[in-house]
This record gives structure tokens, sequence and C-alpha cells, in this order.
């Protein structure tokens, strides 16, 4: 059998990167190549010489990479974009998911569907888990918000804190607003007029 | 009426201009069209957008979209293209070294005198195991036809006297202030955001090499089009109404201020608006220069997609790409140049409408009446920097010709 299906990696996020790479292995499909994104791309990738090349479609060296795979026309293993016309939906889904696939000439559509497939479950679960993260990171700064609310209520009315959250929350309900919204007024106007007694 | 809403992709540089002033103008508006715009970083991303439907139209180097038809390292996709946002408006920009190297003084260059003395310098960096290496923005780009068509003309071969590589737009600047690259050619306003920083001095600007010579285009997949071919029109209309706008002098400062913004392209007023107004600041700190026609976008029917220019970038890339002449690849490259959609969609709109959809090009020494369906159609110098013209009824023959 020939050897397994080289797979280079490359990714403006080194995290996006680990993932996918992780999901290949479990897979079985073990020779992968992470291409460091701040080193030359031309060179690495030329050096190891991949049958597929995965790539975040926002990658700023696609253009540079396109060249050179061009180029490899003149070489004995061209490499040309992942498509063809059977397989439009299978591409269409990976620049959806945000990846790109470039593989040699004459590899076999059973073996690289595979792999774009689970690329694209895996750039799809790293979108899920940066949405996730960047809402617990909104629920925090929302928590602090409501927190500095609250403080500023209780100083300038004299109230205790189940009183001032009270307020903030009928003023939401009777405005049909969030009560971060709410929050966020209130420390604004106090920071322009907090002085102003 | 709900509005005809279309996402159009782009890369920051000044000849995206047209979709986007259509939008914030009204212009669009104005005809029942909504823009939506997807900024990118590389061509790659944007075709890519444009061929699965994140975008339903894009801002792209004509080349591209004629090689996407045509297949090359892809299976091939229909494009259409309804329209031309604008002829020329790159540069040629050396790094400060090369231009001291080649004598560049405060102006622009002359293409014949500056092409010897780059010929020079290019033998002695490969002689001396360095050659010369020029960044273009794709491989299948005007600037990379452009850039090839001087150094050819001058006696560079480019494939092996120099070399040629990919440099990005927004990243041409940064290239060549790092010294991966000795030049680049590249739109608006990345030249001169080069010479401002001090590590660039502008050499040519394309319009040197061919005056009159086929830029950025609208592209749309070819299904899109006969699927929505009235809103497609609608488009057309309102962006022919903004390219009217552009060339007023005193939507200048306007139009640049837009342009400016961080959703668009992020980049200073100054430079954008210098290019607008085709005053080319050549050396760092220097007083700007005049250059009429630096980027020409509405005059002399300028967005009518004329099929003449497709058929001389279908040369230069059998001439590069070394594909061998094919008659029915020179019929896909010309036909992927739609101006039966630009005619229907600016009908009874008195723009000039050009009678023939083809033209001998280069062909031009002064400004000249031509036949139009509608309107009064004149034509203006359009030569090549070597005098050849091309007749697109004879691209074999042409290509024996060249050096």
């Amino acid at each position: 059998m020939a050897r397994d299906m080289r797979i280079a990696i490359i990714d403006t996020s080194t995290t996006r990167a680990a993932i996918i790479s992780d999901g290949l292995r479990e897979a079985g499909l073990d020779d992968l190549i992470l291409i460091d994104p701040k080193g030359p791309i031309v060179a690495q990738v030329e050096a190891a010489r991949p049958e597929v090349v995965l790539i975040n479609l926002e990658n700023p060296s696609r253009d540079l990479l396109e060249d050179f795979f061009a180029m490899s026309r003149a070489l004995a293993r061209p490499i040309a974009m992942f498509v063809d016309q059977s397989d439009a939906e299978a591409t269409g889904a990976a620049i959806d998911a945000g990846v790109s696939a470039y593989v040699v000439d004459g590899l076999s559509k059973q073996r690289i569907k595979p792999v774009v497939d689970l690329a694209v479950r895996r750039f799809q679960a790293f979108s899920r888990l940066q949405r996730e993260l960047d809402e617990a990171k909104n629920a925090l700064a929302e928590r602090g918000t409501i927190d500095r609310a609250k403080a500023i209520l209780m100083k300038r009315r004299g109230i205790d804190e189940p009183a001032a959250y009270a307020l903030l929350r009928g003023q939401a309900m009777r405005t049909n607003r969030r009560i971060a919204e709410i929050a966020e007024a209130i420390v604004t106007s106090d920071a322009l007029l907090g002085d102003m007694e | 009426m709900s509005a005809e809403r279309f996402r159009i992709g782009f890369l920051p540089l000044v000849d995206a201009a047209l979709p986007i002033l259509a939008h914030e103008l009204g212009f669009a508006a104005r005809e029942g069209v909504e823009i939506e715009f997807i900024r990118d970083m590389t061509w790659a991303t944007v075709r890519d957008r444009l061929l699965y439907g994140h975008t339903d139209a894009a801002h792209l180097i004509a080349p591209l979209a004629i090689a996407t038809a045509l297949g090359r390292d892809r299976p091939a996709v229909p494009l259409a293209v309804p329209f031309v946002l604008g002829l020329n408006g790159n540069a040629v920009t050396f790094s400060t070294a090369l231009a001291a190297e080649v004598g560049l003084g405060d102006g622009l260059g002359d293409p014949a005198a500056l092409g010897a003395a780059l010929r020079e310098a290019a033998a002695a960096r490969k002689a001396a195991g360095r050659p010369l290496r020029f960044g273009v923005v794709h491989r299948y780009s005007s600037h990379n036809y452009m850039l090839r068509y001087w150094l050819a003309g001058v006696g560079i071969q480019p494939d092996s006297d120099v070399e040629i590589t990919v440099t990005s737009p927004p990243f041409a600047a940064d290239a060549l202030a790092a010294g991966e690259v000795d030049g680049i050619c590249v739109g608006e306003p990345w030249n001169a955001i080069a010479v401002d920083r001090g590590v660039g001095h502008i050499a040519l600007a394309t319009a040197q090499i061919w005056r009159r010579g086929v830029e950025k285009v609208l592209a749309v997949r070819s299904d899109v089009i006969e699927a929505r071919r009235d809103a497609v029109e609608a488009l057309l209309r309102a962006l022919h109404a903004a390219a009217a706008h552009f060339v007023e002098p005193a939507s200048a400062a306007e139009s640049a201020a837009i342009l400016a913004r961080p959703a668009y392209l992020d980049a200073p007023q100054d430079a954008i608006e210098r290019a607008i107004t085709d005053r080319i600041r050549v050396v760092p700190g220097g007083a700007p220069v005049a250059y009429p026609d630096f980027m020409f976008q509405y005059r002399e029917a300028a967005n009518f997609p004329w099929r003449s220019q497709a058929a001389w970038l279908y040369s230069q890339m059998v001439r590069w790409d070394k594909i061998g002449f094919s008659p029915a690849d020179a019929a896909t490259a010309a036909e992927v140049f739609r101006p039966d959609i630009y005619r229907a969609a600016l009908a009874g709109s008195g723009a000039p409408l050009p009678g023939a959809s083809s033209k001998l090009e280069g062909g031009l020494d002064a400004p000249i009446g031509a036949g139009s369906t509608q309107g009064r159609l004149l034509l203006g110098a359009d030569r090549f920097f070597d005098r050849r013209a091309f007749d697109p009824e004879d691209i074999a023959g042409y290509l024996a010709s060249l050096p």
C-alpha cells in the first residue's frame, strides 16, 4: 500500500489547527504537517510534499499559495483546487464552514471526502466553541455592569442590594428591555452626570 | 416593493468605489437595490465566496473571472461580467534602493528609458544570484499581465531574468518594506501607502503601459445573472450613476472620506483622494504629480465590457501560462464579458452605447468618434507603450508577433 495520505494544515488560528489535527488523528489519519503560519508558507508546503492541503478560507496567504500550486503544474505532482463538479455540495459545505482544500491531481475522491468532511465538522465545532466563549465573555461583562449599576443605585438612593436589583428589573420589564441594557444606561449616565448634585 | 438585495465581495482598494458609493450615496436605493458588503483580504477568498453563494456579485480582477470560466487550476464555473468597474488605476512601485539604482527622478518614469535601466539592474542581480523580485496581486491579474507586458517589451524575460511572486493588495506595501520584493504592481491606495511610509518610489502608472487597460470588473455567476436579470440591470444602472458622480471633481473629497472608513478601505483619506484626483505622490515627501486618467471610471463608456478586452487578457493567459491558443477557449473567454446586459440595463438612459462589442485595442493616437446605438460615443487614445495594437480577430498572429 502507498504511504499514508499526508495532510498539511495551514491556519491563522493555532487553536483551530490543533482541533483539526486531533480530529484527523482520531480518524486514523496521522501523517499530518502543521504549517507555522508565521513562517514562509510556500517553502514549508513545498518541503512537506502533502497530498492534501487544508487552509482557512480567509487565510492571507491564499493568493500566494494558489500561485505556487499553479506553478506546481510543471512539477511531478500538480496540486489543484479540490472540487469537481460532482462534489460541489461538499465543497460548498467546506466554504460555508470556512475551510478550503487543495489536493494533488489524481487522488481518489473516496480518500479525499472523509478528510474534507471531517475538517468541516471540526471547523464548525470550533466556531460553536468560539461563539459560546464570546457569549460567556459577554455574560461576564454584563454581570459586571449590573453589579456596578446596583452599587450606583444603592449609593444614590440609599437602598440595599435586593431593592436596587428590584428597581433595575422593574424598569427592564416596563420598558421591555434587558436588565443589562438598563444597567448599561445607568453606568453611562453616572459616568457623565455622577458628580452633578 | 421590497428592495433587491446584493451581497458584494470586495478587497480594500480605491477601485471598489462604485458599489460602495452606489450604496452610501443612494444611487442603489433609487434603483430599488440594497447592497451589503463582504470585505476580504485575498482574491481567492473573494472568488470562493462568489462561487459558493456567500456573495451575489464581486469586485474582481478581470483575468481571474476569465480563468475561473476557463477552469484554470479548478473545475470551470461560468461567470459573467456585465460591467467594468474601471480602467487602470494601478502603479508599479520600486523599493527606494531599486529606484536609486535605476536613476528614477521625482516624476513618473518613461517606460522605455526606465525599462533599459531596469534591464541592466536585472542582469546584474541575476548574475549575483539574487534576481530582482516583483510582487503582483494574483497570478490571474491585469497587474501580472501589465507588468509582464512591459518587462518583456523592454527585453526582460519575466520568467527567467527576474522573479514574479504574489503579494495580495493589503500586504504589498509590507512586502516591499520587509525587503521580500524589490517592486510591486498593485492598485491604490497601496502604492501611495508604500511611498508615504518611505519604503517605495512609484516608477510607472499602469496607464503608461496601456493607456486604456481594463481593470476591475463586476463579476456575477452566470446562473445568478439568468435568475435575477432585472435586478442585475437595476444594479448596473446604480453603478453607472455612481460612476458619473465619482468622476465629478467636486465629489472627490467626500468619496475619499467614505472609502477611508474602517468598514471599507480602512486607509488614509489623503492617499485615497490623490488616486481619485489623478495626483500621484511619486517619492516620499514629494509634491503630488498630476497624471491625467490615472484612474478611468466613467468617460468613453469606460464601464462597457468590450469583448476585445477579455480577448486581450486571454491572449496574455496563453502567453504566460503557455497553454497554447485555442479558438474555443478564446470564445469562452470573450463571452465572459456581457455587453448585451450592459446595453439592456442602460437603454433609454442617454448613456452612450457602443454599436460594436469588440474593437481594435491600442489602435488610437487621438480621440475619435465611434459608432453607437445610443448617445455620442468618443474613444480616447488607447495605445500600449510599444504602440503594438491588438486585433481580437487574430490572437494567434498577435501572440506570434510578441517578444
